[in-house]
């Protein structure tokens, strides 16, 4: 969740005359404002990534079955309407009067759910299709054609299911180990910091960018994680020292910041979903290019032989954040993976007939 | 005729007197610091303290462990960190407060003193909690300082405790917190940092010195030559100091064309720590 400080409305008004217009191209949209965009630089002449951003958006990572790779606009007004019906059901104020979720859960689902989870005050998904060049979106992949992670290879498969395997070995419930990353506070959910910096869907899909001559810093607002992008010719780390975000080195091709990773974290691979747990071998090229005064353009590939049949590509844009991060300091206040913990022995205790320990 | 010829070698004793009476770290570096396109000090690098401070911000003694336990003759370290042996035992040092001693209020050194003797459950490093400020500075990891036109940015190694530090001021903090809300500017050629907004919990070093959550600090940033910079740091909290006090220590920055920032996202290393005795099966 990030700041409120910023007027919303301008930012907002822009964003409603881009969806109202199909697929208007960027220098259009332009040159109806009195003076034409020109890319901010850095003194040393480099387009000017700095600022506060968000990749918070409604568009999957994957496309769902059936849908077109651009959607029509009664596509978008539908699924972005359903969404705002969604907000406002999850934004109405709980009844403090409310009684304890029945046994077994109430059946919500999501972050918390079973006992009612949270509401929408402290939610901050997006509320919007993604548009990328002028078009809505139905994933954030755009290749393969078919929008979808591309199929493991044999050697991938087998390295997946013997890693499936070692962790259906316990209970879910049973290590702090086998709990999510996220729940953990290690990392965000889903990729946030990346690579790629993927949106949670969930909430503070915010990120800071600064930039000097020869560095690039990103930090994701979750889990204050902070990428640094070296700058220049590679020095790559030594195969065997694998930090979280893995180790990042960019480079200027024109106006487009290009940034290659190798070296991701084993358990990131490992534990993060859209990885599909990929091979050491990993490489994820992103490129950055400012194209307007709201929005960067984040390309993303992932290229690793052998764990993909081919490499795959996502778009994602990145809109300016007129408001301030937050500190989220997640281990500091993890009540939550102690209790779920305990609340697991808690239970077998009384399977056992146990007392509770004093 | 004289009068120059006096004029230009009293000038060069001047030189050499300063020469002389110079810090010898200062008189090594005799180069110029960089600067910036709009003529600001260029902080950009990795930077580090040097020294014992992270152990205790005050004079102290050499001792055996920070947890001790009555023994026959005198005490002895803990149960806790028995096995650690001389790598869990706390060199000397000379301390960097200005003066010597925190002008701590009676019950909030009377707290400081409990701290001490519950190190191991209430110090926050422990559990990699962030570190706060100004303990970012001097704990014994480096720090990344991203210095542009538009912004500065501090990345720490310990625990990826980070610092946006705003050019403008946003008005009062929205939230607490451990890193608190830096706003920071340019006194001639000093970077002077506010921050304010702490939540309180973090402390000073692992000697038990703490404050409250009305913390006020300021930091003042600067170059002393191309490699060092003076650091120093007011604090200023009435609920738990009787006076403002300063902290002052030199920076040295990592010279290594090769030098970056490690990693040291330490949450997982304290989970059984934390969480140990909730497995299913404890494992002591």
């Amino acid at each position: 969740m990030s700041v409120r400080r910023g007027r919303l409305g301008p930012l907002l008004l822009l964003l409603v005359l881009s969806w109202a217009a199909p697929a208007p191209p960027p220098a259009e949209a332009q040159a109806a404002g009195p003076e034409p965009w020109v890319v901010p630089r850095t003194p040393d002449g480099r387009p000017d990534l700095q600022g506060n951003w968000t990749n918070a958006t409604i568009t999957p990572l994957e496309r769902r079955e059936g849908q077109p790779a651009v959607l029509a606009p009664g596509q978008v007004a539908r699924i972005e309407g359903r969404r705002a019906e969604r907000i406002d059901e999850l934004s109405r104020p709980s009844d403090p009067n409310r009684g304890a979720p029945p046994v077994g859960g109430d059946g919500s689902t999501g972050a918390a759910g079973g006992v009612g989870g949270y509401n929408y005050f402290y939610i901050d998904a997006g509320d919007r299709v993604a548009v990328y060049d002028g078009e809505p979106r139905s994933s954030l992949i755009v290749d393969p054609p078919d929008g979808r992670i591309p199929p493991l290879t044999p050697e991938a498969r087998a390295r997946l299911e013997e890693r499936q395997a070692f962790w259906a070995g316990f209970g879910p419930y049973d290590n702090p180990e086998n709990r999510p990353l996220a729940e953990r506070c290690l990392i965000s959910f889903r990729s946030s910091a990346g690579p790629p910096m993927l949106p949670n869907y969930f909430y503070n899909n915010n990120y800071t960018i600064v930039q000097t001559a020869d560095h690039v810093v990103i930090l994701a607002e979750m889990v204050h994680d902070a990428r640094i992008v070296r700058l220049g010719e590679r020095r790559p780390l030594p195969p065997d020292v694998r930090p979280w975000f893995g180790d990042s080195w960019g480079r200027w091709a024109g106006d487009t910041l290009v940034v290659e990773t190798t070296n991701l974290h084993p358990l990131q691979l490992d534990r993060v979903s859209i990885f599909r747990g990929a091979s050491e071998n990993l490489k994820v090229t992103e490129r950055f290019v400012r194209v307007d005064a709201h929005t960067l353009h984040y390309e993303f590939t992932m290229d690793d032989p052998t764990s993909y049949t081919r490499p795959w590509t996502g778009q994602i844009p990145f809109k300016a954040l007129p408001e301030q991060l937050y500190e989220y300091a997640c281990h500091e206040g993890n009540y939550a993976l102690f209790n779920v913990l305990s609340g697991e022995r808690a239970r077998e205790r009384e399977g056992r007939n146990e007392p509770e320990p004093r | 005729m004289a009068g120059p010829g006096i004029l230009a070698c009293a000038l060069r004793l001047g030189a050499a007197a300063l020469l002389v009476l110079a810090p010898a770290g200062a008189g090594a570096q005799s180069g110029e610091i960089l600067r910036t396109p709009s003529g600001r000090p260029d902080l950009n690098g990795i930077w580090q303290a040097l020294g014992n401070a992270h152990w205790d911000i005050e004079p102290h003694q050499a001792r055996a462990a920070l947890a001790m336990k009555p023994g026959p003759v005198v005490p002895v370290p803990a149960d806790e960190v028995l096995a650690l042996g001389a790598v869990g035992s706390v060199p000397s040092g000379l301390g960097i407060v200005v003066g010597g001693r925190i002008p701590y209020l009676p019950e909030a050194l009377a707290e400081r003193d409990e701290n001490r003797r519950l190190w191991l459950e209430r110090d926050p490093e422990i559990k990699c909690y962030l570190p706060g400020v100004p303990r970012a500075t001097y704990m014994p990891f480096p720090f990344q300082i991203f210095q542009s036109e538009s912004a500065f940015f501090i990345a720490y190694e310990y625990a990826g405790a980070v610092r946006d530090i705003y050019l403008e001021d946003p008005g009062p903090p929205q939230v607490d917190s451990w890193m608190g809300q830096s706003v920071g500017r340019w006194e001639a050629d000093t970077w002077v940092v506010e921050t304010t907004g702490f939540n309180g919990e973090a402390w000073f070093d692992r000697a038990g010195n703490h404050h409250s959550a009305a913390l006020r600090v300021v930091e003042r940033y600067t170059m002393t030559g191309p490699d060092h910079m003076r650091y120093e740091a007011t604090m200023e909290d009435p609920e738990v100091f009787s006076r403002p006090w300063t902290i002052q220590l030199p920076l040295y920055r990592h010279v290594n064309p090769d030098a970056r920032l490690g990693q040291f996202k330490c949450v997982e290393f304290v989970e059984e720590l934390m969480y140990g005795h909730l497995r299913r099966n404890p494992i002591r």
